[in-house]
């Protein structure tokens, strides 16, 4: 078992710009998150989210400032370096991204496969012991083809962890499934970071899933974070945008009304 | 896998037929069998006229391919073009033996034939042949025998 | 003339996008070739790939070369017997293949088949994000799907195109030797006399390689641009088809210009 893990940052993101093309995506975003924790970031579609996950795994080199990962700017890190360091960081990619060619066992196994020298009945060992931990070791023969959304899911998870990352990211886990697998994939997010002492990171709009899991959230739009505490504190925050999320109104800081002229004019004009 | 097994094998089978086929045109659609990796020497023959010989072209003696024409160049100081080429080691022809340059049917490709002399001493790598005859060029045999004919009609009405 | 300068504008705009677009093909390749490390050292890969690039295209292309020789030897056989010359059937038949017919239309076939699916399925992964899902993991999808991919195409389409070309003069022996009766002989006397083995199936073997490499780039690297959309993914395997088939048909001819000038 791993030892209670120091709290200091284990990501830092330091006011950072970036850009697709000419939209500004973020616009000095400010993040620290600390060792052990499991954290969401929220906010619509959109505003960057993912975006910042990328940059944290270093698919993306950010305009302006920095994003520290154990205290080394990504960004400046050798192909080599970086391609150490993602092997201790985990990626579940929204609908699982699993290998489509190869069995869910395949699937798990790959990392196993590519980065280490153990024999394979030690990976045998290894990947159904994954597999069970998701609870899915019945399944390892499977193609990902024959798998619901939630069984794809969680074999992604799997092989996620494969490794034992130190840093685990997530992007929207929960699109898209039932209510059970929903909870299902929540419990297993938080059950593995403690059980691996890592850190995760969920990028998310799915707000009840993510507050009954999650030790701090991050509230991001046009481009800044614009709130952040823990679950209960956002639950009674009054600030508007929050409020808005949290309960899913239909109208306030997020206008219910795409921009658009005067519906009066609108109907008269004659327009098509 | 077991998968993997059945994968190998027909990536094997497909090799073997591709090569396969491959060794199929070269032995029984190409003359691989009959020429190229044999060992050869160099003969060059000097001649007036090449007409069409090109390189490549084959070099036969009665009939059967002893060689390949190397290298065709024109020689400034005698304003002769000389051809080099390759004669297979098997084999051997005496030094005075002649060279022609003759054509397949009718209008076919020209090759050069050989001829074997009666000299007991061989050619050997690098040698000059003596003795050539050039390439029947078919404008002068027309012009000649036109020639002819006007000779004979002259000859009738005089 | 507003119109005329839009069109212009336009024009230029798409060869400007057109050499981009060559320009970061070409460094897609010198990119595939310096990851080619991985599929010598786990030649496996490459055998799985070629499995599916190769293997699979095994029917069509015996098949094709079979009807090819057959109607190569029915018409061959027409025009030639006009001139007394039905005797030389077979160099027609196998000349005509092995320096052209066999290395483009294997190719165009494999293009049409392989190519596309090499295309649909890299372009695929992209859409599905698996490639993004391999490089956090920290293995190049460079070098584990497209390199492997890549060198199966080259090693392939040779051993097709040669194939074709052994079934299409096998096709035509069948139809002017046995269904028209031209003598067995000289079908094959003066067709051993007549394909050089360096002149000509040497140089057919190089068409065909040449081919493949054309081929097999061009589909990896349409599936690797893919946008990842349907629209796209298709997009991307219809542009393979036909900019592979056109590729093979200009270089057939530059090469076909430069081996067999003057021979």
């Amino acid at each position: 078992m791993p030892t209670k893990p120091a709290t200091d940052n284990l990501v830092e993101v330091d006011n950072v710009n970036f850009a697709y093309d000419s939209r500004q995506i973020l616009k000095g975003v400010n993040l620290a998150i600390r060792r052990g924790q499991v954290v969401a970031i929220m906010g619509l579609s959109g505003c960057g989210k993912t975006t910042l996950l990328r940059l944290i795994g270093g698919a993306l080199r950010p305009a302006g400032g920095e994003v520290r990962v154990g205290g080394r700017a990504v960004a400046k890190l050798s192909h080599d370096e970086l391609f150490a360091l993602r092997r201790k960081m985990g990626m579940l990619f929204q609908f699982g991204a699993l290998f489509t060619d190869m069995s869910c066992y395949d699937n798990v196994a790959f990392q196993m496969r590519e980065h280490t020298d153990l024999p394979e009945e030690l990976i045998d060992d290894l990947v159904l012991m994954k597999l069970q931990a998701v609870g899915l070791r019945g399944a390892h023969r499977l193609m990902p083809s024959e798998l619901s959304g939630g069984m794809a899911r969680r074999v992604a998870l799997a092989r996620t962890t494969a490794l034992d990352p130190m840093l685990i990211m997530y992007d929207e886990p929960f699109a898209g499934l039932d209510p059970v697998s929903m909870g299902v994939i929540g419990q297993l997010i938080r059950r593995l970071n403690d059980a691996l002492g890592a850190t995760s990171i969920i990028v998310t709009h799915d707000v009840a899933e993510a507050l009954q899991v999650v030790d701090d959230v991050y509230f991001m739009a046009d481009g800044v974070i614009i709130a952040r505490g823990t679950p209960a504190e956002l639950r009674a925050s009054d600030k508007p945008f929050v409020h808005q999320f949290v309960h899913g109104e239909m109208d306030g800081p997020m206008p219910f009304h795409y921009p658009a002229e005067d519906y009066g004019r609108d109907l008269y004009s004659g327009e098509a | 896998m077991m998968k993997r097994k059945a994968l190998d094998l027909w990536v094997g089978v497909f090799v073997a037929i591709g090569l396969g086929a491959l060794l199929f045109l070269a032995l029984k659609v190409g003359n691989l069998s009959s020429f190229s990796a044999a060992e050869t020497y160099l003969v060059k023959a000097n001649f007036d006229n090449i007409g069409g010989l090109k390189k490549r072209a084959p070099v036969k003696s009665a009939g059967v391919v002893v060689g390949r024409v190397e290298d065709i160049v024109f020689d400034t100081e005698t304003y002769e073009a000389t051809v080099a080429f390759s004669i297979d080691k098997r084999y051997q022809f005496p030094k005075d033996t002649s060279a022609k340059i003759l054509t397949s049917g009718l209008l076919g490709e020209q090759y050069v034939g050989l001829a074997a002399g009666g000299d007991t001493a061989k050619l050997k790598n690098g040698d000059t042949l003596k003795i050539t005859q050039s390439a029947v060029v078919l404008e002068n045999l027309i012009s000649q025998f036109l020639f002819n004919k006007a000779a004979d009609g002259n000859k009738d009405s005089k | 003339m507003t119109a005329v300068i839009s069109f212009l504008e336009d024009l230029g705009g798409r060869a400007t996008g057109a050499i981009h677009r060559l320009g970061f093909a070409s460094r897609f390749l010198l990119l595939t070739l310096q990851n080619s490390g991985m599929c010598f050292r786990r030649f496996s890969l490459v055998v799985r790939e070629i499995y599916f690039a190769g293997v699979q295209s095994l029917i069509i292309i015996l098949v094709s070369g079979l009807f090819v020789g057959m109607v190569l030897g029915l018409q061959g056989y027409d025009t030639l017997v006009r001139y007394g010359s039905s005797s030389a059937l077979g160099v027609l038949v196998a000349l005509s293949l092995v320096r052209e017919l066999g290395p483009v239309v294997a190719g165009l076939l494999f293009a049409s088949r392989a190519g596309s699916a090499i295309t649909a399925e890299i372009g695929l992964m992209k859409a599905t994000e698996q490639l993004a899902a391999m490089e956090m993991m920290a293995v190049d999808p460079i070098a584990r799907v497209i390199a492997p991919r890549f060198w199966a195409g080259v090693i392939s389409m040779p051993l097709l195109a040669a194939m074709f070309s052994a079934m299409g003069v096998f096709g035509g022996y069948l139809v002017g030797v046995r269904l028209i009766g031209v003598d067995e002989g000289s079908f094959w006397s003066q067709m051993q006399a007549a394909v050089d083995f360096q002149e000509d199936i040497l140089n057919g073997v190089i068409k065909s390689v040449v081919f493949g490499v054309a081929v097999t780039w061009i589909a990896v690297f349409e599936g690797y641009d893919a946008p990842p959309t349907a629209e796209g993914v298709s997009g991307a395997t219809t542009r393979t088809v036909v900019t592979s088939s056109l590729t093979i048909l200009a270089l057939d001819f530059m090469l076909t210009a430069f081996m067999f000038r003057g021979a």
